[in-house]
């Protein structure tokens, strides 16, 4: 029997991950003074970082879900 | 100040060498104190390792008592020991490394991967235990060393601190002490790092002991006891024993004795360095004081909860607080706190004495230690004097500029008020002082639900704060009426509870006419500036006096109402609608809601703070519900609700002293009929439906529901059947007793209690359960020898068709206290298990902080939430949660429209 393929991005259950762009990440981290060390990370092996082919020293946002918002942002740094 | 940042902290082994480094003094005698009263030299407490006796001077550092940190001494030991901390590590290294050469057993290859992979680790600032325990594991499987071709042999660790070796030909060779140290100093530093240990910081071989640092006196102080006798440390008693066999095994070695004497002694040796730093090891028997008590060596005096870290370090004892039993005080403000005049004398608030305040504080001083007295002054020079009967006088002459003086608590005074546990932020709150006779704290009932606290013996402790900026704090962020909306839920955690609820329910129920005098009496003791318009008049009835009328005139009185009268506490500009607890959920029901016009007058509507309709239950005003306090709270601030909670207060009391109200024994009374119709209709009735339902399982009748097995399936119709005869004789009970019973009344109006209770009082306590189900185990195929075996009826397993006030037939109330059991045992692990919980939890979130950018950062500044809660909205801001209310500001603007 031939597996067939579903992209994980697919399920309902994984919340919008995109890379940002290198001038957006800028502007976000002159918006909240922080370095980028100071974002919260996420690992290189994550399934999703793989899926959407990030490097190392990318920036991702995240587009959740929230149950009280609505809809809440989040930015990770990709870590080895 | 200048601030250090701590970069890292280096944890590692002391070696002999660092040992006698760091020590004051070679101790070799096991006494203490001589002759003459003076510690003896070399000796356990002697003048190099620190003083504790007053007048004596450190020999090391020349400071006093008190000036002196202590220094540490050691003893040389005449046999090397293995260090118990160390034993199970030492039996590792040593299963790892050559019995030869002392090169771990790995080849070169294996062995620079390990050193690799511990290199990237600790780069990560990650843990290398894993890594290491590979090493471990692999080197241990070598039977041959790779390095000088020497055969390896098992090595066999007999617990505590025992090695033995294993030859070919199974013959065991004890490994002492020193022939480990031995086997570990020939392991190459290089090597050692495939331990994860650093060998400049930790070398394997100083695990096995050859000096033994002795603390500092200072560490272990003696107490003298009231019969003048010293009466020494445990530790010291533990070093005592250490240099008495340390010298016996010197004399005996010397003397030539036999090796098995030596090999003894040299056993309790160790066996006394062990319990001296771990007098808690398993198979071995803890040394023992005179009395027969356990010593508490090191490892005691660390672990624990009362242990160093959690006892002394993370939790300590504190000075100006007070703690005594709590009980209610309706007529004090909820910010404030009844304060025994015995606990006032006890507590004191330092003052600086300037010009200013310089008469007050004279006339303080001049009354001493009466209350509000002082109980220390201190001078300009610093120098502390304590306020006794025959020196105030002076003093108070004495007093002065620049001298502080520690005068009691009085009335005003603001402290912080805590009752365990203290789960969430409002268990701890600012409150004023009121000193009163008695030996209690006095609470306003209305603050008990934030502290969860109630009456039947409750304890809560007080604080009492030390500088001006810690009572700015307070007064700014911990005042009880800063704390009315909880941050769990947004909704006020303060508000009527009991009594109030009733009182005001009893009011706003039904059409009531007040005349002036009683509407005065009702409102006695709130700031009510003007009745309004009485809502009309009432001819006086035959024989009825009036003040002020002569002889045959006739006056109409005038009267208000119910609602007029609860409206007169209201703030103006007050506009809400919303549905009380006696609501039929009409709309829910498909019917249209009739709002003012309900007919159970369930809907409550305020216009401009007057009450048009609707009746004032837990929804309105009750703690955790309390819509009007939390509209109040919001619109007219913190300080009008704190006024409003207190004359609804006293309005309910007021109220409900004169209406009366009581709940005895008799008010679960149900007239005969009920009973009879409770019996015949309800249990009886379904007590038929259930045999109905066995027996068409027996018969093979009955149909299995959709994932549920035949058998599960009878069960579960039996319980649905039980359950609905329980409820449908509440029904009944609740017909017979009416909204005019008081229990009736105070689970509608949500004062206390609920409709099941009453059901159960009164009609019918109803089907036990465990786990969800019937009661079904027991003996061999029945819940009791009462019972024929196989016997599925409703009262074989814990249908319990009494009520508590008929009283329970035995096996009935057997089966009750088998399914109370059930909810006891839950209650206690439920808690157990969500504290440690939320220990952790604190643990784990409690450096976080909501920055002034909305964020939530850690404290190295990573940011961990963009945005606080993903809304921003500090719930204790909050309505109910949300920013605003939608449907209410839709409301108000309407409004203003018209
Ligand atoms: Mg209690
Ligand atoms: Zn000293
Ligand atoms: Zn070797
Ligand atoms: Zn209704």
């Amino acid at each position: 029997m031939k597996k067939e393929r579903v992209s994980i991005l697919e399920h309902e259950l994984v919340p919008k991950h995109e890379i940002v762009g290198e001038e957006k990440v800028a502007e976000l981290l002159d918006a909240y003074k922080i370095k980028k060390e100071q974002l919260t990370k996420i690992k290189l092996s994550d399934p999703v970082i793989k899926e959407i082919k990030a490097e190392v020293d990318d920036v991702v946002r995240i587009t959740r879900r929230s149950r009280i918002a609505g809809k809440s942002l989040s930015y990770r740094l990709v870590i080895e | 100040m200048r601030t250090k940042k701590i970069k890292g902290i280096k944890f590692g082994l002391l070696s002999s060498k660092e040992i006698r480094k760091m020590s004051a003094s070679r101790i070799i005698t096991p006494d203490t104190y001589g002759e003459d009263g003076f510690p003896i030299e070399r000796g356990l407490v002697n003048q190099q390792i620190g003083v504790i006796d007053p007048g004596l001077r450190c020999k090391t550092c020349g400071g006093r008592m008190g000036e002196c940190p202590g220094h540490f001494g050691h003893i040389d030991l005449e046999a090397a020991v293995i260090h118990i901390g160390y034993a199970k590590l030492i039996y590792r290294i040593l299963t790892a490394t050559c019995r030869k050469c002392g090169k771990v057993l790995l080849g070169e290859e294996d062995r620079k991967q390990f050193l690799e992979e511990i290199e990237r680790q600790k780069e990560r600032q990650a843990d290398v235990g894993e890594v290491v325990k590979l090493v471990f594991k692999e080197a241990a499987k070598s039977r041959v060393c790779m390095y000088c071709g020497e055969p390896q042999q098992r090595i066999k660790y007999d617990k505590p601190t025992a090695y033995k070796e294993i030859d070919e030909d199974e013959k065991e060779r004890r490994l002492m002490p020193n022939d480990v140290r031995e086997r570990l100093e020939q392991i190459p530093d290089e090597d050692v790092a495939l331990f994860g240990m650093d060998p400049k910081n930790a070398r394997p071989e100083w695990m096995v002991l050859t000096v033994l640092p002795v603390p500092p006196v200072t560490a272990r102080p003696s107490i003298t006891l009231e019969s003048g006798q010293r009466s020494e440390d445990d530790l010291t008693h533990k070093l005592v024993d250490i240099i008495r066999i340390n010298q016996r095994f010197m004399e005996n070695r010397d003397a030539g004795a036999p090796q098995l004497i030596i090999e003894d002694l040299w056993e309790l040796l160790q066996y006394h360095i062990n319990t001296y730093f771990d007098n808690d090891i398993a198979g071995v028997p803890p040394a023992r004081h005179r009395s027969g008590r356990p010593l508490k060596t090191i490892s005691q005096r660390l672990k624990g909860k009362e242990g160093r870290f959690r006892g002394s370090l993370s939790g300590k004892r504190v000075n100006f607080s007070a703690r005594t039993v709590i009980s209610p005080d309706p007529d004090i403000d909820i910010d404030e706190v009844g304060v025994p005049e015995a606990i006032a004398k006890e507590l004191t608030i330092t003052v600086n004495v300037t010009e200013r305040n310089f008469d007050v504080m004279r006339e303080t001083v001049r009354r001493g230690r009466t209350h509000p007295g002082v109980n220390y002054v201190r001078r300009s020079d610093g120098r502390k004097v304590k306020v006794t009967e025959s020196n105030y006088e002076t003093l108070a002459e004495e007093l002065d500029f620049g001298w502080k003086v520690e005068r009691h608590i009085q009335d005003g005074d603001i402290v912080l008020f805590n009752r365990q546990p203290s789960l969430h932020r409002l268990s701890i709150m600012a409150h004023y002082v009121m000193i009163m006779p008695g030996r209690t704290f006095r609470l306003n009932p209305t603050v008990c639900p934030p502290y969860n606290a109630d009456y039947d013996g409750d304890e809560m402790n007080m604080h009492v704060l030390q500088t001006e900026e810690a009572r700015a704090e307070a007064k700014i962020l911990m005042a009880v009426q800063r704390n009315i909306i909880s941050p769990r839920f947004g909704r006020p955690i303060i508000g009527s509870i009991h009594d109030y609820i009733t009182g005001l329910f009893l009011l706003t129920k039904g059409e009531k006419r007040f005349e002036k005098e009683k509407v005065l009496d009702i409102l006695h003791k709130i700031d009510v500036e003007d009745l309004g318009e009485p809502a009309g008049t009432f001819e006086p009835p035959e024989g009825y006096e009036v003040s002020g009328t002569k002889g045959d005139e006739v006056r109409p009185i005038p009267y208000w109402t119910e609602k007029q009268v609860f409206s007169m506490i209201l703030p103006r500009g007050l506009n809400l609608e919303f549905q009380g607890k006696t609501c039929a959920k009409c709309v829910e029901r498909g019917e249209e809601c009739k709002k003012e016009k309900c007919s159970r007058d369930a809907y409550v509507m305020i216009q401009d703070g007057n009450l048009v309709s609707g009746i004032i239950d837990e929804n309105a005003l009750g703690s955790f519900k309390g819509i009007i306090i939390a509209r109040i709270f919001r619109q007219h601030g913190e300080e009008i609700t704190k006024t409003f909670i207190k004359n609804v207060s006293r309005l309910a009391i007021n109220y409900i002293k004169q209406a009366g109200f009581s709940f005895g024994i008799s008010d679960e009374d149900i007239p005969k009929e009920g009973k009879e119709q409770i019996r015949e209709e309800a249990v009886h009735e379904a007590e038929k439906k259930v045999e109905r339902l066995i027996r068409a399982y027996e018969g093979g009748e009955l149909e299995a529901l959709p994932g549920r097995k035949l058998e599960e399936t009878l069960e579960l119709l039996i319980m649905q059947e039980l359950g609905r005869a329980r409820d449908y004789s509440g029904d009944i009970a609740e017909r017979y007793l009416g909204i005019e019973n008081p229990g009736v009344l105070m689970a509608k109006s949500g004062a206390r209690g609920s409709m099941l209770n009453l059901t159960q009082m009164a009609a019918c306590v109803g089907q036990q359960s465990v786990r969800g189900e019937r009661i079904k185990r027991g003996y061999r195929g029945r819940t009791l020898p009462h019972f024929k075996p196989g016997d599925r009826s409703a009262d074989a397993h814990g249908f319990v068709r009494a009520s508590f006030k008929d009283g329970l037939s035995p096996t009935e109330y057997f089966f009750h206290a088998v399914g109370g059991r059930e909810a006891l045992v839950d209650t206690a692990v439920r808690t157990s298990q969500s504290g440690y919980f939320q220990r952790r939890l604190i643990n784990a979130l409690q450096d976080l902080e909501v920055k002034n950018d909305g964020t939530v950062r850690e404290t190295r500044g990573t940011v961990v939430q963009f945005k606080y809660g993903d809304d921003g909205v500090d719930p204790s801001k909050s309505d109910s949660g949300k920013f605003v209310d939608v449907d209410e500001v839709i409301r108000e603007s309407l409004k203003v429209e018209t």
